[in-house]
């Protein structure tokens, strides 16, 4: 279960998660919605322990695993894995190197054997024609030169061959047509088990068509202001964020 | 890619510098300081023809009349020539003929050095070890060179350049100062006057070396220069491979290594020289290390000649270096993959020169530099097109990389056109290692340190590319470890 209890978040001083509290029991997925700036982002980031968000007050865990605590890479040990809506270009890397790479450097953390070459080729390949991915995209160097559509893709099929058990999507949905969309959706869904929780971070009703979320939440002004079931996704399809800025909050 | 794999998996394993022990091997050594006595005392030690220490005496002289270059980038403080020792030689009795004769202690340095490539395997002459023969150099001596009958049965010729001095003298004779004169530097005529050994290839016409050459040099001795000589003759029509790797104990104070490497490439014969050099960098402070000032020179006298230089610079207190080309064939043509890694108080000035004299010669340089830590790297090159040189080509691209705040990167590219029908491209680059790349490493799983030198293995690619590939495994664990600690 994820456990966030009253954190505020400052980034260059500055306050955006002003007291943020949420639960996600496991194998369940939750939408946390709101408009641009209400500190949806830093939400993902914060979790994952990117530098430059600075956790104030409040905390954070997984599974019992004090996520505050302890440096990117082992929350990624951990299970979390944060889906990023601005996939990063690594240069001169091969994507399939990449992957390998992080995905031993976390068996390792946790104690697991590696996986061999031969064998890791096999998953890619089967990961890869779920996801409809041109296979030879693996040899290039990682999301250089690929599209909005492609880099998605990527993510989804890193998280795939990751196997997190924590999955943060932030913003999964932009820059994806409809029929990227569908096949996307269907890799997150495939993802779906008992053990695992999902936060999917939106700020369209659209991708919760297709990733069916048992709770909703809104985020606005730092602060979750609103939470029900998947209707409260329409509800504010139809009606906008208005009544849940801060100044109506 | 299981290379990169295979360096993250070392970094854990790998001290900052493991190369840094001392060997208790009994050394014989000529007085220190350097005077016209001395420069014979080696050429005697070495059983030299009398022409030999002619040419070292008038090499002497013209490096009393010079002065040490100030033109560089680099720092440091001054060498006194007459505090060191120009000749420290294990002791032995009589030249080893066979691997039980080296003194065990100098296999077991070998053995615990385990780079470049497998050389403990090979100079154990372990069953199935890569075909690689080797020359290690000791201080100022060649102590052993493998592979030398299976090397002859192809009329190649491997072996120390002292030795080549008494077998065939008239060959080195031939060639010797002829691509580097004794007068070209500071440096090199220090190193023609007291060069005590090194190695001498030459590789017959027509004739494809059947394995790759390496030299392995070691400075071991306290307050020894290395002075090694490096020949290479590519006769018409042939091909050779050839490696070289470096190291050098920790100590207190700066060592001196200044080699000169002069290659010859006659009428379509290929040479491709790499080097993986990791002399010790000094301590966290700065403290100790190499001095490596180094000339390396190719002479593309052939034509359709070519000759490639790539390079892996991590080590040395201090690095001034610049290998080159003379592309005086017609279609000749030089190549320069350089990667070169500072962190700590290193300092790198290095780059190369590719001289067009001969018709549609053509040259390519690719220099990637990381700067880390306290460290600054120049690039610093030149590109001559001679006005009778027609139709040269050129392309060069230089790329640097800083991590961290407190390192210094610079780009100094020399241009010079004689003839209006070259064609020249550059492209330059100067990047940070960015905070999001690294930060997405990271949440995949990667540590701070395994994401750095995954992202600066990407980096450094198109180099790692071009060498062997026992070297670039090699060169691939050096990246990492040699940014240890180069942020956080």
């Amino acid at each position: 279960m994820l456990k966030i209890n009253n954190l505020h978040v400052s980034v260059a001083d500055k306050p955006i998660l002003k007291g943020l509290t949420l639960d996600v029991p496991a194998g369940e997925v939750h939408a946390v919605m709101g408009p641009n700036g209400a500190g949806k982002s830093t939400l993902g980031y914060s979790l994952s322990g990117r530098p430059g968000y600075e956790v104030t007050d409040g905390s954070a865990s997984w599974n019992g695993i004090d996520l505050l605590d302890i440096e990117p890479a082992e929350r990624a040990a951990a299970g979390l894995f944060l889906s990023f809506q601005y996939p990063i270009e690594i240069p001169g890397v091969p994507a399939m190197t990449f992957i390998r790479t992080a995905l031993n450097a976390q068996k390792r953390a946790r104690g697991e054997d590696e996986v061999s070459a031969p064998a890791f080729l096999k998953l890619v390949k089967a990961a890869s024609q779920s996801l409809k991915m041109d296979f030879d995209m693996l040899k290039r160097p990682l999301n250089v030169g690929f599209s909005g559509g492609e880099k998605k893709r990527m993510e989804i099929l890193q998280m795939a061959l990751l196997e997190p058990s924590l999955l943060i999507l932030d913003e999964t949905d932009s820059g994806l047509d409809i029929d990227a969309l569908r096949i996307v959706a269907d890799g997150v869904n495939a993802m779906r088990s008992p053990e695992r929780s999902m936060l999917v971070i939106t700020h369209y009703q659209r991708l919760l068509d297709y990733i069916k979320p048992d709770r909703v939440h809104v985020l606005a002004g730092g602060r979750i202001v609103a939470s029900g079931g998947p209707e409260l996704a329409h509800e504010l399809e139809a009606e906008g964020y208005d009544k849940f800025l801060p100044e109506a909050a | 890619m299981a290379i990169v794999q295979e360096t993250i998996d070392t970094v854990a394993e790998l001290e900052r510098y493991k190369y840094g022990f001392t060997t208790d091997v009994e050394q014989e050594f000529a007085p220190k300081g350097l005077n016209p006595d001395i420069i014979r005392f080696i050429s005697d030690k070495k059983g030299e023809p009398e022409w030999m220490l002619e040419w070292r005496l008038a090499a002497y002289e013209r490096w009393l009349a010079m002065e040490e270059p100030t033109w560089s980038a680099v720092k440091y403080e001054p060498v006194d020539y007459q505090d060191l020792y120009y000749y420290a030689a294990p002791v032995k009795k009589e030249g080893p003929k066979s691997l039980d004769e080296v003194d065990p202690e100098l296999l077991a340095v070998y053995a615990k050095l385990g780079i470049p490539l497998k050389e403990q395997e090979v100079l154990a002459g372990v069953q199935g070890a890569p075909k690689v023969a080797v020359d290690a150099v000791f201080d100022s001596v060649s102590v052993v060179t493998t592979f030398k009958e299976e090397l002859a049965k192809h009329g190649v010729i491997f072996m120390p350049i002292s030795e080549a001095l008494r077998e065939y003298p008239d060959l080195v004779r031939q060639y010797l100062g002829t691509v580097v004169p004794v007068s070209d530097n500071y440096f090199a005529a220090l190193n023609s006057a007291v060069f005590s050994d090194g190695s001498f290839v030459y590789i017959p016409p027509g004739v494809r070396c059947p394995m790759e050459l390496s030299t392995y040099f070691r400075i071991n001795a306290s307050q020894t220069g290395q002075f090694e000589r490096t020949l290479i003759i590519a006769d018409k029509g042939s091909y050779v491979s050839y490696l070289e790797g470096c190291t050098a104990p920790m100590r207190d104070e700066n060592q001196l290594h200044a080699a000169v490497v002069e290659i010859i490439a006659l009428d379509d014969a290929e040479v491709k020289y790499s080097t993986v050099q990791n002399w010790y960098p000094g301590d966290a402070e700065g403290k100790g290390g190499i001095y490596n000032f180094v000339t390396k020179r190719a002479d593309c006298r052939g034509d359709r000649s070519k000759v490639s230089w790539t390079q892996v610079e991590t080590g040395s207190a201090v690095t001034w270096k610049y290998p080159s080309c003379i592309l005086k064939g017609e279609e000749s043509s030089g190549e320069f993959y350089s990667i070169a890694i500072t962190n700590g108080h290193q300092q790198a000035d290095t780059g190369t020169k590719m001289l067009h004299l001969g018709k549609n010669s053509r040259s390519r340089i690719i220099a990637k530099t990381v700067s880390a830590g306290k460290s600054d790297s120049t690039y610093r090159g030149l590109v001559s097109i001679h006005p009778k040189a027609t139709g040269v080509r050129n392309f060069t691209q230089c790329d640097s990389l800083l991590i961290g705040k407190e390192c210094g990167a610079h780009t100094i590219p020399y241009i010079e056109v004689r003839n209006g029908s070259a064609q020249l491209e550059h492209e330059a680059t100067t990047t940070r290692l960015s905070e999001a790349q690294l930060f997405y490493a990271q949440q995949r799983g990667l540590s701070e340190e395994e994401a750095v030198a995954l992202l600066v293995n990407g980096f450094v690619r198109d180099v790692l590319q071009e060498l062997p590939m026992e070297f670039a495994v090699e060169a691939q664990k050096l990246v990492a470890i040699s940014l240890e600690g180069s942020v956080g």
